[in-house]
């Protein structure tokens, strides 16, 4: 009786049904064509942005040019970058921390420090402002000082990230092989050193690549402790929006879209990506 | 598992760091603003901390009650959307062929990953009254139109572009644009542990895709659900940007609120005594969701 029932579809192969197919298409047309109407038209010669007028790369060129917004993806990166390496550091000894030791008060540190991941960033925005502010932090330090606050800041939303991550990783790790290690006469450095932090590597590495972008994206929360001269990329673009809908905002957004894309095939080439999640 | 008492040496050299580190650099900025939130304005930058709730008798006005109940509203509209589309989408992702699965996991991960200024940014540009959006709209408004004349009727009034941007509307548009990520992979991750011959049993036994859906799946991914719902709503209440870039002046959601009083207004008791109702909203929902997990685990 099932006229109209396709035979060779077994029940529960939902992707090949056409109803569902649509749906994804539609909701992947809905998450990609934005962006991709961005870039397209970053490299569009045409000041009002929307009628195809040939290829052009002058936009990027003026980019490029654009000294204000250079010096703050120069911020940026160096932010990211040093927030990346104090997210490592202390990130991974949080995981070790909790991982390793019994101790009074653990729940406690546990839930807060899983607090960073989730209080809403506009209360940890003003949270940084008032600090900063009640410590008369000085703003006037030459560079790359001068990026202190912010990248204080990055760190504590950061390191959390890193803590998850490599905790995660040392879940699986056989204990036993640190006691081997020590039996045959490791110190307990050279037992960290050697059989320990080999197997974290891997968490390490994701949990990096995962600071790395945070600290990137952020917008909100440096918006709330950067001064007159420690702008950001996303704060720069953030009042360049606000200004209006130009081709160099477009060019802007694409270099930070490459980047990102680049990254992130760096940290699944790295984590052996279709194995890990197949 | 090793007892700190055992090995002080060692776990002092691994803890004090990052134990000191939070202590520094986040509880005692919240500390601050909390105690701030007890406090008045005195002179241009001196705050008294008084102890007066006054700042929070504030938040009670009819003002900021209608714009947190406003959030609030928001938050729940665009969750749901993000379930109503979310869940197909976790669903397709579980039942597809391996080999496909972590490409679509990809694929609904990377704008994820895009930074979400310019993610909001190219919604903006689609949706302006000169986007793409509009214009599509506007072409097949006079293509209608000039079909109206073919066959002989009277054609249809010039196009007038919809107002797509600076509204409630774009709000949620542009809320669940950002969010619905964060809904699928709890989802996934719900669905893909399901025991999958249950539905088939369901499926044997006559029921159709749809009750078996509402009567079986919804069930037992229950926690998954709650979970993807409470991850999106989280963020979604305490949306800053989005609300900020695409809403008008009557779509200011709570954080926009918290933020005027820090840049502009230049009233930071009242400022923190909004962010720490907020933070308390936010710790109440997932204080329940990790409540829920206990019992969920305890149970099993």
């Amino acid at each position: 009786m099932n006229l109209f029932k396709r035979a060779e579809i077994a029940p529960l192969e939902y992707t090949r049904r056409l109803w569902m197919r649509a749906w994804i298409a539609a909701t992947l047309f809905f998450l990609y064509a934005p962006l991709l109407v961005l870039i397209a038209f970053s490299f569009n010669d045409s000041k009002r942005n929307i009628v195809w007028r040939g290829f052009t790369f002058k936009y990027y060129g003026k980019v490029l040019e654009n000294d204000g917004l250079m010096a703050a993806l120069g911020n940026s990166l160096t932010i990211a970058f040093l927030a990346t390496v104090f997210s490592i550091i202390l990130g991974t000894l949080a995981a070790v921390m909790l991982w390793r030791f019994r101790f009074p008060g653990k729940t406690a540190v546990e839930g807060t420090m899983a607090l960073p991941i989730v209080v809403p960033e506009i209360c940890m925005g003003v949270a940084m402002l008032v600090f900063f502010a009640k410590l008369d932090w000085p703003t006037d330090l030459p560079w790359p000082l001068n990026l202190s606050a912010i990248t204080i800041a990055h760190i504590t939303f950061c390191f959390p990230f890193v803590a998850m991550v490599v905790r995660a990783r040392l879940a699986g790790f056989n204990k036993e092989q640190e006691e081997a290690a020590k039996d045959l006469g490791a110190t307990e450095w050279q037992a960290f050193r050697d059989v320990l932090l080999p197997h974290m590597k891997p968490g390490i590495i994701a949990g990096a690549l995962l600071a790395f972008t945070l600290s990137l994206d952020d917008f909100v929360i440096t918006f709330f402790t950067s001064g007159p001269n420690t702008i950001t990329f996303p704060v720069k673009v953030y009042s360049m929006v606000r200004f209006s809908v130009t081709p160099e905002v477009n060019a802007a957004s694409a270099i930070l879209i490459f980047l990102t894309i680049l990254l992130t095939t760096v940290a699944l080439k790295l984590q052996d990506f279709t194995k890990a999640t197949a | 598992m090793q007892d700190w008492k055992q090995h002080k040496a060692t776990f002092a050299s691994i803890a004090v760091s990052p134990v000191l580190w939070l202590v520094a650099f986040f509880i005692v900025p919240l500390a601050v603003v909390w105690l701030y939130s007890f406090g008045r304005n005195v002179g241009l930058t001196e705050i008294d901390i008084s102890g007066t709730f006054s700042n929070y008798g504030r938040a009670l006005e009819p003002l900021y009650l209608e714009i947190f109940g406003k959030s609030v509203a928001v938050a729940a509209l665009t969750t749901l959307i993000c379930l109503i589309i979310g869940f197909p989408i976790a669903l397709a992702i579980t039942f597809a062929q391996p080999k496909w699965r972590p490409w679509m996991l990809l694929a609904i991960m990377l704008p994820f990953w895009t930074n979400l200024l310019i993610r909001t940014y190219a919604l903006i540009t689609v949706l302006r009254t000169e986007g793409y959006v509009n214009k599509s709209l506007g072409w097949f408004w006079e293509g209608a139109s000039s079909l109206k004349v073919m066959v002989g009727m009277a054609p249809l009034s010039t196009w007038e572009p919809l107002p797509l941007l600076y509204n409630n509307f774009a709000v949620i548009l542009g809320l669940v644009y950002v969010h619905l990520p964060f809904m699928v992979l709890p989802l996934y991750a719900a669905l893909d542990r399901l025991d999958r011959s249950l539905i088939e049993a369901s499926l044997d036994l006559g029921a159709g895709h749809f009750r078996t859906l509402t009567q079986i799946v919804a069930p037992l991914a229950a926690p998954g659900i709650i979970s993807g719902v409470i991850i999106t709503f989280v963020p979604a209440l305490g949306a800053y940007l989005t609300p900020d870039l695409m809403g008008g002046p009557d779509s200011q959601m709570i954080a926009n609120v918290i933020e005027r009083q820090f840049k502009r207004a230049n009233d930071w008791p009242f400022g923190a005594a909004l962010s720490f109702l907020l933070m308390y909203a936010t710790f109440i929902l997932i204080a329940l969701q990790t409540l829920r997990n206990r019992s969920a685990e305890r149970r099993s």
